[in-house]
């Protein structure tokens, strides 16, 4: 019984102080003040407050899900839900503590004790495994004084400025505000709240976990349909702005911000459908896949075709905003299926994919400007150089590829992500400035013309980027289904069985790079055709990493993942503009949790999802 | 002539002398067994041959003609295939795509027939035909890299420890198979450490020790062989 007992308070404990250690962090780095400008509901509450609840919501509920498998009862579920999520503010609390004048010597007091608590915990360990007098003596002496030297210099840094924004400058006012929920003048007042709060969100947390699947899931559905159209409130205005007229928008929206009432309704709407989902989706999937496989193909093919019909309105549905957001995730899925060709199928890490990105831009940009650049003066049109940017890049691919064919994993990916630099400092130098431009890159790329028409706007890019990511995905397909593609999986899983088949393996993995940067060169030129004008500084490492991490993130050789991981990873920064900031921190900590929870990715190919379940090693002994 | 001379090959991996000197020769329609201790250098006789390594001495004719640099690839449409040690199938191909990949190098349009006759051979391929590679026994991998040797329609097979880490039941189907391979007229080359099996099959046997021939004689002779019982058979 005790064992059980120590148990479930160790699970209550960890999860509540790894959620304070997470709200801390998000604060201590400026998330929470950054998110506090996007409000989620007018009025109501913003995104930094919604972090704030949404941690001890999600850690009690998992800490009661954990307490639910060791067979606790109800009450007990609830108390570890409170107890998670007072442990959720505690960290927070200190520092506020800490933060306030009243309460500061604190935080003198404890950097104070600091040493001391430390050197005695050492010197009891050393007690305990019976060590020399003396040496305990000595050692605490010692710690004492090394770790007061740090701890002293911090008090005595504090002493001077008087504010903790020497040493964390994003535990600022607006933090305060957020984190106290605006009160910021009444300390405890805020302090309380905060508490109540937190240990509310916890219990809540609890209470789903208790509460009988179809509610459960309904208003789990309910709450995220609303909260993600408030977080969204400015995208999701953006695309009803095209179709519905202003007084109405204007019931909806205050400026960008959902309003209450509409707030309100939507999620009584999307909690009853989430309702009826939960309650009938069972019977519906069953009932379709007990129609007869004609049926099944025709609601499958109406399913399509108003897919397609909605692909093919997008930019008239979502404005233009999120046109040009579409149109830079199309260059990304691009360049994601070229990418893919490398990494997914023949396992050749290339962590200079920028190159291609480069080269397709610069060739169209020198080649159609109409700027002091481009000397040939609009002979050559966007449609005449696309294919032309294309061998470029294959071209590029080649000759990169010849001096790594033999190199294998790590070395490889060192020397592809040494070429990644290679371009952009090239592109930046002196030496090519005559031609390309230098740091003042080239301008006045002229935009395409279709028929007569200027396609100009992002609306009407977004066709030439659809196009191009349908051709690239037919082929991507095809040749995934075909001996090449083979060819390829077989290298990446032994090249040396390979070689015994008779395959050529270096032949193969030029087809690959070759291939892999075609995709690349078309990417590039329709950025450069987009923007209007190229400069070095867009051909950077992080090219190379978005790509790469949107594969991981998507799924490693599947085609639908690499659409998902762009939009994920390029689409959702460009919504969130709060979120740019902390861009790389938040694909950090993204990558970080895919490994753990779901290293397949989000669309998994058959091929991987498989060889994760059961840990089939690719690798098997070679050779002795 | 023989199918294939190896003539005192001296191969290195780096500074280390692996082969000091090593000469065989296997008639074509033969079963030939290589045999020895770890580490005699057996497999890496095997990859010389099949153009994993290249020798820094001394040559290997196939068929007449000097292969002794040539790449491994290019080697497989002239008729020599190898069945890795610890069989090597792709593990995530399935059972068609890694008899697929095993006829490569064909251009001909007998592939789908070739599929059909590795069915015939290993029933248990056939009924698992569209499986993931990496989900089946170890002795299926085994029936499923020698029939992928196969279907590159070889001259020469070269077989690396075609019984190792399978159970003894499996070992007897594995040799009763390579057999059945020889008489359809396959020249085999067969590299093992169990010995005692390999002899019992093979018409004649190389006793490899540390990278050097040790004892040259036919199976049924080296069965019998004072030496070879001692160190190998486990007979005293």
């Amino acid at each position: 019984m005790n064992m059980l007992r120590s148990q479930r308070a160790r699970t209550v404990l960890t999860l509540g102080l790894l959620s304070g250690a997470f709200i801390l962090f998000i604060g201590a780095v400026g998330m929470i003040a950054a998110f506090q400008e996007r409000e989620v509901v007018d009025d109501v509450f913003s995104l930094g407050q919604l972090l704030l609840v949404l941690a001890p919501f999600a850690t009690g509920y998992i800490a009661s899900d954990r307490l639910r498998e060791s067979e606790a009862e109800a009450q007990v579920m609830i108390i570890g839900g409170v107890a998670v999520g007072l442990l959720t503010a505690l960290p927070t609390v200190i520092l506020l503590l800490f933060n306030s004048a009243e309460y500061r010597f604190l935080l003198d007091l404890t950097l104070k004790l600091v040493p001391f608590v430390v050197a005695t915990i050492y010197a009891v360990r050393l007690h305990r495994i019976g060590s020399d007098q003396r040496l305990i003596i000595g050692s605490w002496l010692a710690i004492v004084v090394l770790v007061g030297i740090v701890t002293f210099s911090f008090a005595l840094i504090f002493e001077i400025k008087g504010d903790l924004r020497t040493v964390l400058p994003n535990i600022s006012r607006d933090w305060v505000d957020v984190v106290t929920f605006d009160h910021r003048n009444e300390l405890m007042t805020g302090i309380f709240t905060l508490l109540l709060v937190s240990a509310g969100a916890g219990a809540a947390g609890s209470i789903m976990v208790l509460a009988p699947p179809i509610p459960r899931k309904a208003l789990l559905y309910g709450l995220g349909v609303t909260l993600i159209v408030g977080a969204f409130g400015e995208t999701v205005r953006l695309i009803l702005q095209e179709n519905v007229d202003r007084d109405t928008l204007k019931l909806i929206f205050r400026r960008d911000t959902l309003r209450q009432n509409p707030a309100l309704l939507l999620f009584i709407v999307s909690t009853i459908s989430g309702f009826l989902w939960a309650k009938f989706g069972q019977q519906a999937r069953l009932g379709f896949s007990n129609l007869e496989p004609s049926r099944r193909r025709a609601v499958n093919g109406v399913g399509m075709l108003v897919f397609a019909g909605i692909m093919l309105m997008l930019p008239w549905l979502i404005g233009r905003t999120l046109s040009d957001v579409a149109v830079t995730i199309g260059i990304f899925v691009l360049m994601g299926l070229g990418l893919n060709i490398a990494i997914g199928l023949a396992g050749l890490l290339d962590l200079g994919y920028v190159t291609n990105y480069a080269v397709g831009a610069y060739i169209l940009a020198v080649l159609t400007s109409i700027g002091p650049l481009g000397r040939l003066d609009g002979v050559f049109t966007f449609w005449m150089v696309i294919p032309v940017a294309l061998l470029a890049a294959m071209c590029a691919g080649f000759v990169f590829a010849v001096p790594v064919l033999r190199m294998r994993g790590d070395y490889l990916a060192i020397a592809t992500l040494g070429f990644g630099e290679i371009i952009g400092k090239l592109a930046i130098s002196d030496w090519l400035k005559p031609l390309i431009g230098g740091a003042q890159g080239v301008q006045a790329i002229p935009k395409p013309i279709f028929l007569g028409i200027e396609l100009k706007n992002p609306e009407e890019l977004y066709y030439i980027v659809l196009v191009a990511s349908l051709v690239t995905l037919f082929v991507s397909i095809r040749l995934n289904n075909s001996r090449t593609g083979r060819q390829w999986m077989a290298i990446r899983e032994d090249e040396d069985v390979a070689t015994a088949m008779g395959i050529d393996t270096s032949r193969a993995k030029l087809l690959a790079f070759t291939l892999s940067a075609a995709t690349g060169g078309v990417a590039g030129a329709i950025f450069a055709a987009k923007v209007g004008t190229v400069f070095p500084n867009s051909f950077t490492v992080f090219i190379s990493i978005n790509v790469l991490s949107l594969i991981i993130v998507g799924g490693i050789a599947s085609n639908p993942g690499i659409v998902v991981g762009a939009v994920v990873l390029i689409g959702l920064p460009e919504l969130l503009r709060e979120f740019s900031d902390f861009r790389f921190l938040m694909y950090g900590a993204l990558l970080v949790i895919m490994m753990i929870k779901r290293p397949q990715g989000f669309v998994p190919s058959k091929l991987v999802s498989h060889e994760i379940r059961t840990g089939v090693k690719a690798k098997m002994a070679a050779a002795d | 002539m023989a199918l294939l001379e190896v003539n005192d090959i001296h191969t290195y991996y780096g500074n280390i002398h692996a082969l000091k000197g090593v000469s065989f020769e296997v008639d074509s329609g033969e079963i030939i067994a290589l045999i020895g201790a770890n580490g005699a250098g057996k497999t890496t006789t095997l990859r010389t041959i099949s153009g994993l390594m290249d020798p820094r001495e001394g040559s290997v004719f196939y068929d007449g003609e000097d292969i002794s640099l040539s790449r491994a690839d290019t080697l497989v449409s002239k008729g020599i295939s190898m069945v890795p040690e610890g069989r090597g199938v792709f593990a995530k191909l399935t059972v068609e795509e890694n008899l697929d990949m095993g006829a490569y190098t064909r251009r001909d349009g007998g592939i789908k027939d070739d599929l059909e006759s590795s069915y015939e051979l290993f029933p248990r391929l056939g009924e698992r035909k569209k499986q993931v590679a990496g989900t089946l026994s170890g002795g299926e991998q085994q029936m499923l890299a020698i029939a992928r040797a196969l279907m590159a329609k070889p001259r020469l097979l070269l077989l690396d420890e075609p019984s190792m880490g399978l159970a003894p039941v499996l070992v007897d189907g594995v040799f009763d198979t390579v057999e059945r391979i020889a008489s359809e007229g396959v020249t085999i080359l067969l590299v093992e450490q169990n010995a005692h099996m390999a002899l019992q099959i093979a018409d004649r046997g190389y006793v490899l020790q540390s990278g050097e021939v040790a004892i040259a004689d036919t199976a049924a002779n080296l069965r019998q062989n004072e030496t070879v019982q001692r160190t190998y058979l486990g007979i005293d």
